[in-house]
């Protein structure tokens, strides 16, 4: 492919709007960090990444239903099995609680200032963590 | 998982295919067979598929004879407690507000003196009063019978609990932490005995009929009502069975012997 | 009624900034309560899983079945042609907006999860009167608003009469649909009757209409417009026949229930042993709220005092609330009877007499509605011309 050579203004408009953004996050709240499923648990989500960031809620909607009304219990698009692999042990031992920066599910939620309704009720951990 | 996989194609079917599907799957449920790959059906008699919709082929119910039922033991509540994770993380309720799934009763004849000694929780009516009065229809007769509370449209009215004739379900007064990953549980919203949903699903019993018969009175036994080869169906045949306040015509699917 | 000219209130006076002020440090009260409750959960208030409904749903239910009943003065002008009731029509037609707003408003911030409002209103479940009763208040306050507008706009007063037809039918169904709320439940004993539903319509009359007379005289009062003596009067005889309709009603529920063997039980825990429910009937409601407002109405030395019909109505009220009690309260102090006829014990107060004690919480709460409710009147008569510049009897004689 040809390389298209752009006017010498335009890579001055890009340095400065770059500049700009930088500035810009420099004020704000950094982006979120979610924690990394370790390869030795999952390679990959349920899903690809992009569909679970934009529709996660819809799967988990759709799930709830299905089990409460229907008693459907399949794993892949339970909040069950979401917990399961992403929220992970700390060193200590201890795990995440929903209100915590670390936990996965609170790192976008909070970034975001999106309430979730979830932990109100439901366990907030990997089943193996309950008590 | 195969299952999954299945399950995948029909949560992208369109509502009114996915009803047609889940209705043959009822029908085609009692006779336990293959309706197409991977929806996988099998008889009543074992543990359902997870990704199987319930049917209303089976009604779930519990028998219990007060006859075995003893006095000083509340195994069966023990277990519900551990089972369910209530009655160990409400810290600020007053007693009166804890919540209760099931408790032991002591019936006493103001005439004879006679005294009995039974579990009451959810009765599982199969016209529930606790069903019809709520507005949201949070409140819900699972169709194999078993009534549970879709918390995640209750909106915390309590007018349910006002409906019930047996004081068998609980509000809950305060925030919760430590529930169960299986029995969501939480501040605003009713809950009450599930019959044990997460394990009959599995094809298990309820944790209170284990405690009973594990801890030998042998008082509680659970299955299919609507099989009559269940041994639930042929204990009710041969010996007979009561419902508690039977005047008002619910039709519990928990039903007593011994009174 | 040649010339009847209406106008809203100056609403400039200190007393009028002053009587904001009280009822906006009451909605300040019922803000921080509802916020306890609902970050701390319903653990602070007296309600629990025996007592299920308290304090929050006395006031709300009365002020609800108020509501309907504040619309009495519109109706009569309006349904029964009774044009000596037709420039109150439209303070009536408000007060009953305004109350309904006050007692939804209890009823909605009680709940576990007020949060979820937007589910009340998205799933419903149609066997349920709690559903029913939700299109039964949005669409009152929507027809009755209605109502106001054919009433208060010149080019559609020919539709008044109609519209106050309909509005007329709709607040007996919606206070039959509240009557039912308890009618509907065959688990407690002091509930569960067809009878509730009627007795509920004929309350509504009553506590509608002892508020209506206040807020009349204390509008015309308070801004210094003249207010006969037979405005008030009317309002009042009205409001003797709602009482006496009210006892009626109690009368033959517990006739009813005293024939009932089944029933004896309940019916002594009412009336004889009941502790606060017994006090709170005899008393408050039988004597503040019927006996006495009775004599203060009908005596001969007190029959054309306008402080005896003053009196009177506050006392309607008062016991109105003692009634909602008996109703409400009573009926789940009274330990359900699994096993009629036989004694039941365990350790979750089965067969005992249940214990209630309203917590400051709920108290706030309820009396933030009250608050509500006025003060949406208060500020309506600042901004619409609902009540007419002078109400007094020389104006009725020339017309």
């Amino acid at each position: 492919m040809k390389a298209i050579r752009l006017p010498r203004r335009f890579a001055w408009i890009v340095a400065v709007a770059l500049l700009a953004a930088a500035a810009a996050q420099a004020g704000r709240v950094p982006l979120p960090q979610p924690q990394q499923v370790p390869p030795e648990i999952a390679t990959s989500c349920v899903e690809d990444t992009d569909v679970m960031r934009h529709k996660h809620f819809e799967f988990i909607l759709h799930q709830r239903d299905e089990t409460m009304h229907w008693g459907i219990r399949t794993k892949r698009h339970s909040l069950k099995n979401c917990l399961n692999c992403h929220v992970r042990q700390r060193p200590d031992g201890s795990y995440p609680k929903h209100t915590d920066p670390d936990h996965f599910c609170n790192a976008c939620h909070e970034y975001a200032a999106v309430h979730i309704d979830c932990f109100d009720c439901h366990f907030d951990g990997p089943e193996k963590a309950a008590k | 998982m195969k299952d999954d996989k299945a399950r995948d194609q029909q949560a992208q079917l369109a509502p009114a295919e996915a009803a047609r599907r889940r209705f043959l799957a009822g029908v085609a449920g009692a006779a336990g067979v293959a309706l197409a790959p991977g929806v996988l059906l099998y008889g009543v008699a074992g543990a359902k598929a997870p990704d199987a919709p319930v049917t209303d082929q089976v009604r779930w119910g519990l028998l219990i004879d007060t006859t075995k039922c003893a006095t000083e033991c509340d195994a069966c509540v023990t277990a519900c407690k551990t089972e369910n994770g209530w009655g160990q993380n409400e810290v600020r309720s007053r007693p009166d507000q804890r919540a209760h799934w099931i408790r032991k009763l002591t019936v006493k004849d103001r005439s004879s003196g006679h005294v009995m000694s039974m579990p009451m929780m959810c009765q599982h009516c199969e016209t529930a009063p606790c069903a019809d009065v709520c507005p949201t229809g949070a409140s819900f007769r699972r169709i194999d019978g078993i009534v549970l509370v879709d918390k995640h449209i209750c909106i915390g009215c309590r007018y349910c609990m006002m409906a019930c004739p047996y004081k068998a379900r609980s509000f809950i007064h305060e925030n919760l932490e430590g529930q169960k990953p299986y029995a969501p549980r939480g501040k605003g919203t009713v809950e009450s005995c599930t019959l044990c949903v997460h394990r009959v699903d599995a094809g298990e019993q309820p944790a209170c009929v284990v405690a009973c018969n594990r801890d030998g009175h042998k008082a509680m036994v659970f299955g299919d009502l609507r099989d009559p080869n269940s041994e639930i169906s042929k204990v009710i045949r041969a010996r007979g069975s009561t419902q508690v306040r039977a005047d008002l015509q619910l039709n519990p699917g928990v039903q007593y012997q011994g009174f | 009624m040649s010339k009847i000219r209406f106008t809203t209130i100056e609403g400039r006076s200190p007393g009028f900034y002053a009587l904001i002020g009280v009822l906006g440090v009451f909605l300040l009260g019922a803000a921080f309560a509802w916020h306890t409750m609902e970050t701390e959960g319903h653990w602070v208030t007296g309600m629990s899983n025996q007592v299920i409904w308290g304090t929050p749903h006395i006031f709300a239910v009365f002020l609800i079945v108020a509501a309907s009943g504040a619309l009495n003065t519109a109706s009569v002008s309006s349904v029964f042609q009774r044009a000596e009731y037709k420039p109150m029509a439209r303070l009536s037609a408000l007060l009953a907006i305004a109350l309904l707003v006050g007692g939804l408003a209890i009823l909605v911030l009680d709940l576990g999860r007020p949060d979820r409002l937007i589910v009340a209103m998205t799933y419903y479940n149609f066997k349920s009167i709690f559903a029913w009763n939700i299109f039964l208040y949005t669409g009152f306050m929507a027809v009755v608003a209605i109502y106001l507008w054919m009433m208060m706009d010149r080019n559609m007063t020919a539709f008044a009469r109609p519209a106050g037809i309909a509005a007329f039918t709709w607040r007996i169904i919606l206070t039959t649909g509240t009557g039912s709320i308890f009618g509907f439940l065959i688990a407690r004993d002091a509930l569960g009757t067809a009878l509730l539903a009627p007795m509920f319509v004929i309350m509504s009359f009553s506590y509608g209409t002892a508020i209506f007379l206040l807020v009349l005289v204390a509008a015309y009062r308070w801004t210094g417009r003249p207010l006969g003596d037979a405005a008030v009067l009317r309002v009042k005889n009205l409001l003797s026949v709602f009482v006496i309709s009210v006892f009626y009603f109690v009368l033959v529920y517990h006739l009813t229930n005293l024939y009932f063997t089944a029933k004896h039980d309940v019916e002594a825990f009412l009336l004889l042993d009941g502790g606060p429910v017994t006090q709170a009937f005899w008393w408050v409601q039988i004597g503040l709220g019927t006996v006495v407002p009775l004599a203060l109405f009908w005596s001969p030395w007190t029959k054309d005092s306008i402080a005896a019909a003053i009196a009177g109505a506050i006392l309607v009220i008062v016991g109105g609330f003692g009634q909602m009690y008996v109703t409400i309260i009573g009926s789940q102090l009274y330990p359900l009877e699994l096993f009629p006829g036989k004694e039941i014990s365990s350790d979750f107060f089965d067969g005992v007499v249940g214990h209630y004690a309203p917590s400051s919480y709920e108290l706030l709460l309820g009396l933030g509605g009250v608050a509500l409710s006025l003060l949406i009147v208060v500020l309506a008569l600042k901004v619409l011309p609902f009540i007419p510049e002078r109400l007094d009897d020389a104006e009725e004689g020339a017309s």
